[in-house]
């Protein structure tokens, strides 16, 4: 799970760290620099001291002049020193004979050159300045150990350091607080979302939050609106079913209580049948309910894409029992015509509808006929009874739910044409109710023929 | 007692012609307003039972033209619309009584039977006369200790009579609240019931009134 308070963390103690260590390696390097620099000067202006001494003291005569150096004031005993005694001096004449040495000064000649370098003796690094007196044919050499010139820029470098490490962590702790301060606006966005029971939808409100959570806050209360609206819908088609369904219960309770009542075999046996009846209706009627919720629901675009002539047989097939059971015949045209749709959920309960409304309409023994046709990049399905046909006052009003036309077969529930009517909308295709020719009613549903065949 | 049903579900409408034939009821049936109309302008009708949501419109309309037009028949209204508001908004449109589906068959039948009783100005649910005691809920009659039983048709054409004792029912008006549009009337069907009739309370307990029709003896017979 990707935390934005750990990466704003991560992100700026590792920043904030980053430049800290720049910080130090810089530090570190420039007093290395500078001390070098004042520690050369020293070594240069004491060899021309002692050089300057031995001049006025009138040249050395033996070794005895060791004890210039010696002798030269010392820095003043301060107790314990570190960098105390952190100077030595040479002094050589031409002729190669060492002159004078100060104490502890290594028994090696320290340069061979004039000027700075570095010579190892005895195991130590020692940087040397060496001053040359022409006239007084000697070479002053004074030097000091590397490692006490590590030590001092060591210590200069902790001086300036140690303050800046007691910094870090405080810095981390504000930058630890700062985070959790600045995302705390998300922290009680969230707290007060989990707490909402499920049925609040109402909008969260904007004012006081942050600008950066408000486009959040404005999708959101989008979403809670669309939810809403989304769900009023399903209540106020819950209760709509709920009452619809009441009338054909009633019927098949009164039917039920006749049977139970009957004086007779004929008036139970009568009732039996008309309960039989009264089930198919009602279970005709459930599954409308149902394709109208299907024609609300949004169109599965990952769907296969099922064959059209394929999914009008299937219907047909389940239509099979209805029509028998009426005498009417059902005749399929398909015509070998090649088309698949994607939208078999729209395409089978609008067909089912048609179907079953032209079986309903039609007398017994007659012939209704479903065709599926191909033509100038459209798909047709057709369907075509031999009923009465839609009465013309009726015509305008059959595709609004639960309108029911005075000359339309009784019992119907007044959803079939406004389910094809939504559906053949939500696949964006064309509904066409009109007479046949010769008597009935001609439906057509005419769909774009190739928006829904895909590509593979 | 004929009744008008306007239902326009096939099968409760079935249900309730047949359910409240039981009842001792005679019910014409009828799917849409427009036959709902047609039917009142027959007459002959006791009673109404009115479906709301109907192909062509709203039950209350009709109820409204009704009333509008002066017309007393008792209706019921039957929904499935039965919350309290939908109540109100119909029994204020001017109907007797309301019931929600679905309902119980026997419920109904009894609340038909207090709504006409009502009608006939009549309180106690069973009739009185000259020793008779008629229950219409259980179609059967009583004279002093002993009960007697009738054929639905025949307990019909009593009732008709008890309803109104001193008032002529001709035999065309007692056909009429006897049978249904569908059903065949036999020319002399009404004469056999008066005979089984006169066989089970007495030669005298219905007069017949030569040219007119039939009415109750006056009160002071014995049965």
């Amino acid at each position: 799970m990707s935390s934005i308070r750990r990466r704003l963390l991560i992100i700026l103690l590792a920043g904030t760290g980053a430049i800290w260590l720049c910080a130090v390696i810089w530090i570190q390097q420039s007093t290395r620099t500078e001390v070098g620099h004042v520690l050369d000067r020293r070594l240069q202006e004491s060899a021309q001291m002692v050089a300057s001494l031995i001049r006025r003291n009138g040249g050395i005569a033996g070794p005895d002049a060791a004890s210039l150096v010696d002798d030269a004031p010392a820095l003043p005993d301060t107790g314990h020193h570190d960098f105390a005694r952190q100077l030595i001096c040479q002094v050589w004449g031409f002729d190669g004979q060492l002159k004078s040495e100060s104490d502890g000064a290594p028994s090696g000649q320290l340069a061979e050159q004039e000027g700075f370098s570095e010579r190892t003796v005895d195991d130590e690094v020692w940087r040397v300045y060496t001053h040359v007196d022409a006239d007084l044919g000697i070479r002053v050499m004074v030097g000091d150990a590397r490692f006490m010139r590590e030590r001092l820029v060591h210590g200069v470098a902790m001086g300036l350091l140690a303050p800046a490490m007691l910094i870090l962590p405080l810095l981390a702790a504000l930058i630890w607080l700062a985070v959790r301060s600045g995302l705390a606006p998300m922290d009680r966005l969230a707290q007060a979302l989990s707490r909402r029971p499920a049925t609040d939808l109402s909008p969260l409100g904007e004012t006081r939050a942050p600008a950066e959570l408000r486009p959040m806050i404005e999708a959101l209360n989008g979403l809670f609106h669309r939810v809403e609206g989304l769900r009023e819908r399903e209540r106020s088609f819950t209760a709509f079913a709920a009452h619809e369904l009441k009338t054909p219960l009633a019927g098949l309770k009164t039917q039920a209580q006749i049977a139970t009542l009957a004086p007779d075999a004929a008036t139970r046996d009568r009732a039996l049948v008309q309960i039989a009846q009264g089930v198919d209706r009602t279970d005709r009627m459930v599954r409308q309910l149902l394709d109208m919720t299907a024609t609300e629901n949004p169109i599965d675009s990952t769907a296969p894409a099922e064959d059209g002539a394929k999914i009008l047989a299937d219907v047909a097939a389940a239509l099979g029992g209805l029509a028998g059971a009426r005498g009417v015949t059902l005749r399929l045209e398909t015509g070998g015509a090649e088309w698949r749709s994607t939208q078999a959920a729209l395409l089978a309960p609008a067909l089912r509808n048609l179907l079953e409304n032209a079986i309903l309409a039609s007398p017994a023994g007659a012939t209704v006929e479903a065709r599926l046709a191909r033509d100038e990049g459209k798909v047709r399905f057709s369907v075509l009874d031999r009923g009465p046909g839609i009465a013309e006052a009726d015509r305008p009003h059959v595709t609004e739910r639960f309108y029911r036309g005075a000359a339309s077969p009784s019992g119907g529930s007044g959803l079939g044409l406004s389910i094809v009517a939504a559906a053949v909308e939500a696949m964006g295709g064309e509904l066409r109710l009109a007479p046949r020719e010769g008597g009935g009613e001609q439906a057509e549903i005419i769909l774009a023929g190739e928006t829904q065949a895909p590509a593979s | 007692m004929r009744l008008l049903i306007v239902e326009d579900d096939p099968v409760l409408s079935d249900g309730l012609a047949v359910g409240l034939g039981l009842s001792g009821f005679t019910a014409d049936a009828v799917g849409t307003l427009a036959d709902a109309r047609a039917a009142l302008a027959t007459g002959g009708f006791a009673g109404m039972v009115l479906d709301i949501m109907l192909p062509d419109g709203s039950g209350l309309d009709l109820l409204a033209e009704l009333r509008a037009a002066g017309e007393r028949l008792p209706v019921l209204l039957l929904t499935a619309r039965d919350r309290v508001r939908d109540r109100v908004t119909g029994l204020d449109a001017g109907a007797d009584d309301y019931l929600g589906k679905p309902f119980d068959l026997e419920e109904l039948a009894a609340r038909l039977r207090a709504m006409l009783r009502r009608q006939e100005g009549r309180a106690a649910a069973v009739i009185e006369w000259n020793g008779l005691r008629l229950d219409p809920a259980t179609q059967t009659g009583r004279v002093g200790e002993r009960e007697l039983r009738f054929s639905r048709r025949e307990f019909a054409v009593l009732h008709a009579l008890a309803e109104h004792p001193g008032r002529i029912l001709s035999k065309t008006q007692l056909e009429e609240r006897l049978y249904g549009w569908q059903e065949e009337v036999e020319s002399n069907a009404v004469e056999v019931h008066i005979h089984h009739l006169r066989a089970k309370l007495g030669r005298d307990f219905i007069q017949t009134l030569r040219g007119a029709g039939y009415r109750l003896a006056d009160r002071g017979h014995e049965a």
